[in-house]
């Protein structure tokens, strides 16, 4: 089958989306984008550890994370002479890592210091200027406003601020499942009472979309009784972004929440290692279900809105921090490398004596990744992210 | 379409001819105004109205005297083994039964404990919820029972963290709800004694030299002052050894203090200050200082906070967002906290300034309802006071809305902007629900676990409450859609669903 027969062949099986007006159905060659969010500000010392340093143990005597022994699955994985990977992603990004398809960025964040989840998040989403925020946008948003032929999602429950702003971004969330529960006469009566109003696109692109996901969502649960994965949690969330992705939408968004870990955080095993399993299953759910020759063409970027106190507290937890690790992944990434501005992990590199400082504006790192992907002119760059000062990291 | 069309009008007709007269429409303003003060329009509402007048209705709101639940749904509640079990029992029981799991030797048994365990934790939870969605429907005290929903928000805690999920009954009973139109300086110190907070925010964990500064920071962030107010770093670590020794006692034994100590002791409950976790040096706070001396100074530090002018704006600030609008007018904000400083935080005082606002009347008819308001609204007009057998499809339709109570994973509750509930997957979730409710299609009415035995059928919408306040407002595309429906239960469907239904 040629390219234009395959072509053909997927238009017939699978309808363009044609939600507000807009046709759904992305160039199959636009690259793919998704933004994972893990909310809650997680432990990036325990996901990339800096083992070389004996501060890190002198910080951590309860949940450090063991230094690179062999034979010891608790112990982390070597990636370089200064940082390891802890175990708990080990079986999932390790392949990634080996095939150089996964970075990581340390010392990565924003320069809000408030230590606030809620306003550093925001910030983060808005991805405008230290003094000029304003809320009504976010920086997807505003990629998706600049580019053409890159439809983009929201795979939550609600439309998150860094979609905000620029025209009707649908939103779906795939955590549970379910039927169609109205018919294209109801449908159309439905979405018709709103014409005119400020609702107008979310009500039509809401009812066409939870239509299509219940088509995919059948098709899925074929798939599954012919023995795929029985994935659980984010892994599952992971196929199912594949399945949307793969063909419509090109601009994702998802966000995992449960990272604010000040009390019994657990090392090798326990909520953090736990939830960094479920997280990076899902990242490798969504790379196979992808496929190798989509997989090539998409990058995923995982951000959080700070990281912790590099100490940790009287409860084996951490408390609220600032510079954090970004992960990114994708089949062109040029992984395989911890980048970015570092410094030696020890007592007097840290912030105000607490935590990790930033050296990687996120402003600066995701605009260089963008520009770079989808080869955005100054004005876009400006648009995306007013002020930054785009750092190309060769990422891509 | 003509024999449901014929329907409608047959409705109409055997209206006796006097009711029609004494029901005829309340003015638009009238009804939005109502829309709003209370969860949204039922006929006994609607009749109080007309008895009262706005004013008298208003200070009833205001000023509750007693429950005001029907018997049936009062009855039901108290039923529920959460409000059966006293929580000092409740909280032994599952004491106990912790430490007999832990006792058991690891195997499939000592799982199953733990999973049962965690199952009753769950249903605890769950008739919480369901206890919470009845008095928003029922309570005659619509207002209060608004605010108790706004305060569980502010004061957010999450019901699948630690223990919570047995507390959270407690929580809104006897922590929120005895508060909600009191002063706000009570409701802080009441939700800073609560076991729920205290297990929530890892304050039951913060001790002399193993400071945990979780609950510390949100008080000031989000309970108090707001975010960018003027606190720094410093003052979340002082407010956070202020906070040292300020727990719960699960064990219910007595706390071995040397004599010294025994003063500094305070147990209330469940609650208590245990002074040989407290770090006693003398602090700052806020620019002022703190003497070291026990639970005194939690009282001295809340009373500092909630003192605070910048207290007095971030609350009115987010009141007014909730009951006026996303951008409320700065004029409003200033009359309100006004008000705050005046009364000490008289949080009944302060909703009187704003609900007789000339910006509260302007704003009528232009919120957005999030999930909670748009299901309890529905349940309202559409069963009209007819108590549920069943409460368990609202529990599930709100966390399929997205605003389960208790269910906020972080502690800055539910957003209430607009924006955040008229994404394109909500509004299509949301004409679901409408459908679930409006068609029947639910087990509202079940009367046994089983669902084999019902007394439901779908509600008839076109009452007097519907025409005296609903039906006035709705435009044009509303009543084409509405004219297209081939039965009621589509007509309820469209009629829940609308622009004008979700608006108040």
């Amino acid at each position: 089958m040629d390219r234009r027969q395959f072509l053909l062949a997927l238009a017939a099986t699978v309808p363009a989306l044609t939600l507000g007006g807009k046709v759904f159905a992305a160039p199959a060659n636009s690259p793919r984008f998704l933004l994972v969010f893990l909310r809650g500000g997680y432990d990036a010392n325990n996901l990339l550890v800096p083992y070389a340093s004996d501060f890190y143990y002198e910080s951590r005597p309860t949940i450090a994370l063991a230094k690179p022994t062999p034979g010891d699955p608790k112990s982390v994985r070597a990636l370089d002479a200064n940082w390891g990977l802890t175990p708990a992603v080990a079986q999932s990004m390790g392949p990634l890592w080996d095939k150089k398809q996964l970075a990581f960025i340390p010392f990565a964040g924003t320069d809000d210091l408030s230590r606030s989840h809620f306003e550093t998040q925001d910030n983060i989403e808005s991805g405008e200027a230290g003094d000029a925020r304003s809320y009504a946008s976010g920086f997807m948003g505003r990629l998706s406003g600049v580019l053409r032929g890159v439809p983009p999602i929201a795979f939550t429950d609600a439309l998150p601020l860094s979609f905000r702003g620029t025209g009707d971004v649908p939103n779906i969330s795939l955590k549970g499942g379910g039927k169609a529960v109205f018919d294209d006469r109801q449908s159309k009566i439905l979405a018709s009472m709103y014409e005119g109003t400020p609702l107008q696109a979310a009500a039509t692109d809401g009812l066409q979309l939870r239509q299509q996901v219940a088509q995919d969502l059948q098709t899925e649960m074929v798939a599954a009784s012919r023995g795929a994965v029985n994935a659980r949690g984010f892994a599952q969330q992971g196929q199912r972004m594949a399945t949307l992705m793969k063909d419509r939408f090109r601009l994702g968004f998802v966000d995992v929440g449960g990272w604010d870990t000040h009390v019994n955080q657990g090392g090798a095993d326990g909520q953090l290692a736990n939830n960094l399993d479920n997280l990076s299953q899902g990242l490798a759910a969504f790379a196979n279900g992808l496929g190798d020759a989509e997989w090539n063409n998409t990058v995923v970027v995982v951000v959080s809105e700070f990281g912790r106190t590099f100490r940790e507290n009287g409860n084996k937890g951490t408390d609220h921090g600032h510079g954090t690790t970004y992960w990114v992944l994708g089949g062109k990434v040029n992984g395989g490398r911890v980048l970015g501005s570092q410094v030696a992990v020890n007592a007097a590199n840290l912030l105000q004596n607490r935590d990790y400082p930033v050296l990687n504006n996120y402003r600066d790192v995701l605009g260089g990744l963008m520009k770079r992907m989808y080869g955005l002119s100054d004005g876009d760059m400006g648009t995306v992210f007013p002020g930054a000062k785009p750092r190309d990291l060769q990422l891509v | 379409m003509r024999s449901f069309l014929t329907a409608c009008l047959a409705t109409l007709l055997c209206l006796p001819a006097a009711a029609m007269a004494a029901d005829k429409p309340l003015t638009q303003e009238d009804a939005a105004w109502l829309d709003r003060v209370t969860f949204g329009v039922d006929s006994a509402t609607v009749a109080t109205y007309r008895d009262l007048g706005r004013r008298r209705f208003l200070q009833a709101q205001l000023h509750p005297h007693s429950d005001g639940l029907p018997q049936p749904i009062a009855a039901q509640i108290a039923s529920f083994d959460v409000m059966k079990t006293p929580t000092d029992t409740l909280l032994a029981q599952i004491r106990d039964q912790y430490r007999d799991i832990k006792d058991m030797p690891d195997g499939d048994a000592k799982q199953e404990a733990r999973k049962a365990l965690q199952k009753q934790g769950n249903q605890y939870a769950q008739q919480a919820q369901a206890a919470e969605l009845l008095r928003a429907v029922y309570d005659e005290n619509q207002l209060r029972e608004q605010m108790v929903w706004f305060w569980l928000n502010h004061f957010s805690v999450f019901q699948n963290k630690a223990r919570v999920r047995w507390l959270v009954a407690s929580y809104a009973q006897d922590t929120i709800r005895p508060h909600a139109l009191g002063k706000f300086r009570d409701l802080v110190l009441a939700t800073l004694k609560s076991p729920a907070m205290l297990e929530y925010l890892d304050n039951a964990q913060n001790a002399r030299d193993k400071v945990n500064e979780n609950y510390a920071r949100e008080l000031m962030e989000l309970h108090t002052l707001g975010v960018n107010s003027g606190y720094t770093q410093g003052d979340v670590q002082n407010l956070a050894r202020i906070l040292t020794g300020v727990g719960v006692n699960f064990d219910g034994q007595p706390r071995k203090l040397r004599p010294e100590m025994r003063a500094y002791y305070v147990q209330e409950g469940v609650f208590e200050f245990n002074p040989n976790r407290h770090d006693f040096s003398d602090k700052v706070l806020l620019g002022k200082p703190i003497k070291g001396g026990g639970f005194d100074e939690v009282e001295k530090a809340v009373d500092l906070i909630v003192s605070q002018p910048a207290c007095a704006t971030f609350i009115s600030t987010k009141l007014a967002k909730y009951f006026v609008s996303d951008t409320p007018p700065p004029s409003l904000i200033t009359a309100m906290a006004k008000t705050f400083r005046r009364t000490d935080g008289d949080i009944a005082e302060v909703m009187d300034t704003m609900l007789t606002s000339k910006e509260f009347t302007a704003s009528l008819g232009k919120h957005y309802k999030d999930p909670t308001q748009f299901l309890v609204s529905t349940m309202r007009l559409a069963y009209d006071g007819k108590p549920v057998e069943n409460p368990r499809p609202l529990v599930n339709w709100i966390n399929q809305l997205g605003q389960a109570p208790f269910g906020r994973i972080t502690p800055d509750g539910w957003p209430t902007a607009d924006s955040e509930w008229s994404s394109s997957g909500q509004v299509a979730k949301r004409f679901e629900i409408a459908r679930a409710i409006g068609s029947g299609a639910n087990h509202l009415f079940d009367l046994d676990e089983a669902g084999t035995r019902s007394v439901g059928g779908f509600p008839q919408l076109t009452t007097p409450t519907y025409y005296a306040a609903i039906e006035p407002s709705l435009g044009p595309k509303t009543r084409n859609a509405l004219s297209q429906a081939t039965s009621q239960q589509e007509w309820n469907t469209f009629l829940l669903s609308s622009p004008e239904f979700n608006y108040r």
